[in-house]
């Protein structure tokens, strides 16, 4: 079964909660909606406190080329602006909504031709719905859709992968609406004129990759391939090299191999902003981790607070000791639940205290290889760690460090529970690349 | 407790661990070793016992002491310093111990050099250059080098002081030939299945060639081993004794592809060494590719010791010697990021299922 070398096989622990369909959360009495949910500049704000807005009705506009607009999630009116926390740690410029409950949407028009729409309609529409990918990494996705006229990309890859454990948001998806799923997957590919699609699914979820076959059926140049169960195999460099063969050299993008990878969640936001002219103010949210009294995969408006989500599933189990904003394996933790879901949240877990290690009990590499064994870019992230550790932070540069993009495999593995990733953080901030 | 009050941990991802630690490694390998340190017991008896026993007391009171004395977290839990006396007691003869309480005890000072001047003085856990029970047995071979080649006669021990002493099957073919060997041994069948199972004379864990291997195995199994390091040691062993190995009786000259690999691979620390000393983590490279030169380079020089140094055994130097080369192995294995290697063009109908 394709795909990577090197790699790790962390419990997944998605039993908890992949048979849970996902469930609408009622809109919570208040949103806090950041301008900026995406890489790149922060959206421009155009509301101000005391305006009415409706839901799907624009906050703030997209600033320069990599950026993107920010929609209201509920209907309802302003009543704060300015900094505000986020999972990140970092305060950001937020518009803060109090929800009026009526669900008055501005209006969105059915288009039932959408499949005939030129590329530049495809990608304007995608942009003003302030599309990002969802996956984590929130690069606006009409940036992506745009490559420069001397790339040329003919292969869009669905990223069903799904690699880190608990998060099932995906899986969901693509059980409940494949057709949606798709659809979206056909707009990319005539908005890239692109005649070669895949959607890569770890074998670990046979029931989504049966459903994405079905609808993928009727169109033959569609290809849903089972790759196998390893973590990071939903990693963009990664999937690329199991469903194309291709590796993406250091420092390149996938477009300079040819290919183009979306995420699960982003496809269907893509359709339905393609064929409805729906903005992104909702997402799917696995809320999962033993610390949590009941989880569930939720439909989540942008904005909700954490707190409010942990409520929807039970509350905490005493024993949480860690809130997760994300995967295990790529997630951040979080000081506070009162922060926003965002485009970018693909889960929220809580873990118990028992199990964790931290940062200040971690001993001296012992150089067992693990770590060389399982670095998915086959670098030796043991010898960086100690580089970072003694202040070498030219010698891991020359070590490329760079190359890193912390998936965390090799602190997984590590038997001295060396914060490796920390460390490789760490030496990136002290040299330049 | 509300909500809101709730104190949650922050670090840095990944916020999952797997659950194997160095101390799970480190007394996972001292378990693999007892079968062998049952073996040795059994055929050289209590002197055996005493002698390893004193080893390990000595290694951990060592490195506890010297941690202590520098105001360093004491470590000894991790068992690094268990398994350390543990090998440094099994690469010994089971002579070694003396009754006499006014001898210098050759296992204490062996243990001293182990863990204080090879480990602890070199930074610790991880920061050894050699491996710190061979070095500890080279200190002793070399400072005492009667008392470390007087071997017991193995089922012979026991706790008589006038134990019948005799010459290990590599010391006879070193000073006497293979014919002396035979004689010794009766057929060769005999003298395979004898070292198979380890009644001969030899240091107290490395006679048993079926108990180390069922180690090994464990280890591999258990994948705290690769089989980087030791399939390719014994096999340039076995490759190099087979084609240097032969000996003409009358004249001494080597006769080609006439050697005997088997007994090769059967007798002295071989597999001692192969598995669980050259396999050491932080003594040998960490690079794969470089752990198979580390293995052959291994074996290179114990076969170059057995067949025409002056030592009938070269297991333990081999290995201390190829610890100076594990970084520049490391170097000079030339490592390719992902993404840095030319692939393929295309693959326009995606991966086969």
């Amino acid at each position: 079964m394709p795909t990577f070398a090197g790699g790790i096989h962390p419990p997944d622990k998605k039993e908890l909660s992949q048979s849970k369909p996902i469930t609408h959360v009622k809109a919570p009495k208040r949103v806090v909606i950041p301008l900026r949910q995406h890489l790149g500049a922060p959206a421009k704000v155009t509301v101000a406190v005391g305006d009415g807005v409706k839901a799907g009705a624009v906050l703030g506009t997209a600033e320069g080329f990599v950026s993107a607009p920010v929609h209201s999630s509920v209907s309802g009116k302003v009543i704060a602006t300015g900094e505000f926390p986020m999972a990140l740690g970092r305060p950001i410029e937020s518009v803060v909504i109090e929800n009026d409950g009526k669900d008055e949407w501005v209006p969105l028009q059915d288009d039932p031709s959408y499949m005939e729409l030129p590329p530049e309609v495809i990608r304007e529409k995608i942009k003003a719905a302030g599309i990002v990918g969802m996956g984590g990494a929130t690069f606006p996705t009409a940036v992506k859709l745009s490559p420069p006229k001397e790339k040329k990309v003919d292969v869009v890859i669905l990223n069903g992968a799904e690699c880190e454990p608990y998060l099932t948001a995906d899986h969901r998806l693509m059980i409940e609406k494949p057709k949606e799923v798709i659809e979206g997957l056909r707009i990319i590919m005539r908005a890239l004129g692109v005649n070669r699609g895949f959607v890569g699914i770890e074998d670990n979820k046979p029931d989504a990759i049966e459903a994405m076959q079905n609808a993928a059926r009727p169109w033959p140049e569609i290809r849903v391939c089972a790759l196998q169960v390893k973590y990071p195999q939903g990693a963009e460099k990664m999937l690329i090299k199991a469903v194309s063969g291709r590796e993406v050299p250091p420092r390149a993008l996938p477009m300079d191999v040819g290919a183009v990878v979306q995420n699960i969640g982003t496809t269907y936001a893509i359709y339905e902003a393609v064929r409805f002219g729906k903005p992104l103010v909702e997402r799917v949210v696995t809320v999962s981790g033993e610390a949590i009294k009941e989880p569930k995969n939720l439909l989540v408006k942008i904005g909700t607070l954490v707190t409010d989500l942990i409520e929807e599933c039970g509350g905490l189990l005493n024993g949480a000791a860690k809130v997760i904003s994300g995967g295990p394996m790529m997630g951040f933790a979080i000081s506070s639940l009162d922060v926003p879901v965002t485009k970018g949240t693909s889960g929220i877990l809580a873990l118990p205290g028992s199990g964790l290690f931290h940062a200040d009990t971690f001993g001296p590499c012992i150089r067992c290889s693990r770590c060389v064994d399982v670095c998915p870019m086959a670098l030796n992230p043991g010898l960086l760690s100690v580089f970072a550790e003694k202040g070498h932070f030219e010698d891991a540069k020359a070590h490329n460090l760079f190359d890193c993009f912390e998936c965390g495999s090799c602190a997984f593995v590590c038997p001295s529970k060396r914060p490796i990733v920390q460390l490789v953080r760490f030496a990136k901030s002290m040299v330049k690349p | 407790m509300s909500e809101k009050e709730r104190q949650f941990i922050v670090s840095v991802s990944p916020h999952v661990r797997s659950d194997v630690t160095v101390a799970r490694i480190m007394w996972s390998v001292s378990i693999s070793l007892l079968p062998a340190l049952g073996m040795g017991l059994y055929f050289f008896g209590p002197r055996a016992l005493a002698v390893v026993a004193t080893c390990v007391v000595s290694c951990l009171v060592f490195e506890a002491g010297m941690q202590k004395w520098m105001g360093k977290p004491v470590t000894i839990s991790d068992g690094s310093a268990f398994l350390t006396g543990l090998l440094l007691g099994m690469n010994l003869p089971a002579s070694l111990w003396s009754f006499n309480p006014f001898l210098i005890h050759l296992p204490i000072l062996g243990s001293f050099f182990a863990i204080v001047i090879t480990k602890v003085l070199f930074g610790g856990l991880g920061y050894n250059i050699f491996n710190p029970a061979l070095i500890g047995r080279a200190f002793l071979l070399i400072s005492w080098p009667r008392a470390m080649t007087t071997w017991l006669k193995p089922t012979a021990g026991l706790l008589g002081m006038d134990a019948q002493t005799t010459a290990t099957p590599l010391g006879i073919l070193k000073e006497d030939g293979v014919g002396k060997l035979m004689e010794v041994f009766g057929t060769r069948t005999n003298l395979y299945t004898q070292l198979f199972l380890g009644h001969r004379a030899g240091s107290i864990g490395e006679v048993s060639v079926i108990a180390l291997l069922a180690g090994g195995l464990f280890l591999l199994y258990k994948r705290y081993i690769t089989w980087h390091i030791p399939i390719t040691f014994l096999a340039t062993v076995a490759i190099l004794t087979w084609i240097f190995g032969g000996k003409d009786p009358q004249t001494g000259r080597i006769i080609l592809f006439a050697g005997d690999p088997l007994m090769h691979l059967l007798s002295g620390g071989l597999m001692l060494g192969a598995f669980f000393m050259a396999t050491d983590y932080v003594t040998g490279p960490s690079l794969r590719a470089a752990q198979v030169l580390f293995g052959m380079g291994c074996g290179i020089l114990t076969s170059i010791i057995r067949l025409i140094g002056g030592f009938p055994e070269g297991v333990m130097f081999a290995i201390l010697l190829m610890n100076c080369f594990a970084p520049l192995l490391d170097r000079v294995i030339k490592t390719s990021p992902f993404g840095t290697v030319k692939t393929a063009a295309a693959v326009p109908g995606g991966p086969k299922a």
